[in-house]
């Protein structure tokens, strides 16, 4: 018997057959699906980066802090007031919603578990953040502004309800990470509830938290519907949160985008530049902390 | 689980702040129903008026007069399924591509990225969306301000987040179950078919749902380019039309009391919607998650 001759390698080479045709069809579409989102919100972010970039620039640092033109369709910067006013009304909303949120959470995860009562409230706070926005900014407007006026506090009221549910969700996520041995080695030492959950727990879930509540603030920022009935309208700087008629970026934006003024429309594309970046930075810190979280674990 | 722990034994007045924090707690928690309780009630009674004056015909009647007292809002319903079955004819097959291609196909180095890049884009602005697709698409690519520039605009929109929430479902497909495809001979696209559809069937529908749920009560991107036009029922994609949440946002600023007893109604009749739509969503993901657990 002769030795076997060298292995038909030929042979053992994948053919070409329609189903492997089948799936490389497949993957062009995917790929091609990946370029069909890419173009739009490419174009977005490319409309506002150098439609706004002009704006903001030629009149820097003015455009960031001169008040807004009573006239529209003079040109010119700024967008001061509206800055200020996102920040107060975002701040507002933060200050409110993230307490209440993660102390929420906290009976959700740490007392309620799985009584009756916890499971309606979860089931809630799904319904509550299914409520589209503008169904919040009238509730806000009919129980608050329509008794104390306009004013930046309504707003945060408003963007508050949006938040709230999106904290104690996220917080509750974050709560379930946290090991259960952290807990019982607290109890061991003779420590209360209360305080095991404070000192313990809490801490050790709190990139996790703030992560989360950065990631619903980059939201609120941008809303703009709620605002539309609590806050009013203003072109003059208002710090205060509680009195007088506000503004913000996403309400200058809305007004500004239908106008036939091209200087109006500038400056909305300036506060969308300024916006975007704001929502942007806060989401960027939140992934970074999200990062440490995860390498800590 | 912390509950069966020893923890809420102690006296004193440890004991006492240990219960004031819990009362705290719950308190927090119960806010989530009162605020709920608290739209439905307030919205139903300033909807109450026009529901009383035009009963049914709210719904059924295509005449919205605010001068004669007359508000049918049949179009701005029509208006908003119509815009939200174009996001997502657009948004559905672009986001299970990309999901698929992050997924299964994307290299490590690309992966990460791609992730970090949709998450950055789910948090543009609505209002950004809009003021892009009032001065840049309706103006440069001749559509106009329709249904159809609005449905592009939404679909956009929540094409990030159906991504995302499609990413997370297809991850769970437990790798057992897709080399066992591959070991079998079958190629990515047959493995795609035969574990990772399957597997993420339910998880799937229910992020579609909550694009869904988006995509009608967004308010501010659809204000601004669906044009506003009045009684209008047509399939023509290219006609001006309106959708509930823009009426609202529009119509506000002018409207006097019956006027506004009819916006509220518009916006419990967009409440309830979104939250039919949600609760479907919701509960079609929690058990398709339950069970892909209890498989793996």
């Amino acid at each position: 018997m002769s030795a076997p001759g060298p292995l038909d390698l030929h042979g053992l080479r994948a053919q070409p057959s329609w189903r492997a045709a089948k799936s490389h069809l497949a993957t062009a579409a995917m790929i091609l699906a990946v370029v069909a989102i890419a173009i739009p919100l490419l174009a977005v972010v490319w409309s506002v980066v150098t439609r706004g970039i002009g704006v903001v620039t030629d009149a820097f640092p003015e455009f960031f802090t001169a008040e807004i033109p009573v006239v529209s369709r003079r040109k010119g910067p700024g967008m001061g007031p509206a800055i200020l006013g996102t920040l107060l009304v975002t701040g507002g909303a933060t200050l409110i919603a993230v307490p209440l949120g993660v102390l929420g959470a906290i009976y959700l995860h740490e007392y309620g578990q799985t009584s009756r009562f916890a499971r309606l409230v979860r089931f809630m706070t799904t319904v509550m953040t299914g409520v589209p926005s503008i169904v919040m900014g009238l509730f806000v407007y009919l129980t608050w502004t329509l008794r104390f006026g306009y004013s930046a506090f309504g707003g945060a009221l408003a963007l508050a309800c949006l938040m709230l549910p999106v904290v104690i969700g996220s917080t509750e996520q974050m709560l379930r990470l946290v090991p259960a041995t952290l807990r019982e080695a607290a109890y061991a030492l003779g420590t209360s509830k209360s305080r095991t959950i404070l000192t313990v727990v809490l801490p050790a879930a709190l990139p996790g938290i703030v992560s989360g509540s950065l990631l619903a603030i980059a939201r609120a920022a941008g809303e703009t519907a709620p605002l539309l009935f609590a806050i009013g309208a203003a072109t003059a700087y208002n710090p205060n949160l509680f009195a007088e008629a506000n503004t913000a970026l996403s309400v200058q934006i809305f007004g500004n985008a239908t106008s036939s003024f091209v200087a109006a429309q500038d400056r909305a594309w300036g506060a969308a530049l300024t916006l975007m970046l704001l929502a942007f930075v806060v989401t960027f810190i939140a992934r970074k902390l999200t990062a440490r979280f995860a390498l800590e674990r | 689980m912390p509950d069966e722990l020893p923890g809420g034994v102690l006296r004193g007045p440890q004991a006492h702040a240990d219960r004031a924090f819990r009362g705290i707690a719950i308190g927090a928690a119960a806010l989530v129903l009162l605020i709920l309780g608290m739209i439905a009630l307030v919205m139903a009674d300033r909807a109450r008026p026009v529901l009383a004056e035009m009963g049914l015909d709210f719904f059924t009647s295509k005449r919205w007069s605010p001068p004669h007292e007359k508000f049918g809002a049949l179009p701005f319903l029509f208006g908003t399924l119509y815009t939200a079955a174009i996001a997502l004819a657009i948004s559905v097959p672009v986001s299970l591509g990309v999901a698929l291609f992050v997924t299964q196909v994307a290299p490590r180095w690309l992966k990460k990225p791609m992730i970090y890049l949709l998450d950055l884009l789910a948090v543009v602005p609505s209002v950004v969306f809009g003021l892009w697709g009032v001065l840049v698409l309706s103006q440069h690519f001749g559509l106009g301000r329709s249904f159809l520039t609005a449905g592009i605009i939404l679909g956009i929109m929540i094409t990030p987040i159906i991504t995302s929430l499609a990413r997370e479902v297809m991850e769970t497909t437990p790798a057992a179950e897709k080399e066992a495809a591959l070991a079998l001979g079958a190629t990515r696209w047959e493995m795609i078919r035969a574990a990772v559809l399957p597997h993420s069937k339910g998880g799937l529908v229910g992020a579609v749902m909550l694009g869904l749920g988006r995509a009608m009560g967004e308010t501010i991107a659809a204000a601004l380019v669906i044009g506003s036009a009045l009684g209008q029922i047509t399939l023509d994609p290219f006609a001006p039309g309106n959708s509930m949440p823009a009426v609202i946002a529009n119509e506000w600023g002018e409207a006097d009391h019956m006027h506004r007893s009819a916006l509220i109604a518009l916006a419990v009749a967009l409440f309830l919607l979104t939250i039919v739509v949600n609760l479907i969503a919701t509960a079609i993901v929690q058990r398709s998650m339950a069970r892909s657990r209890g498989k793996s």
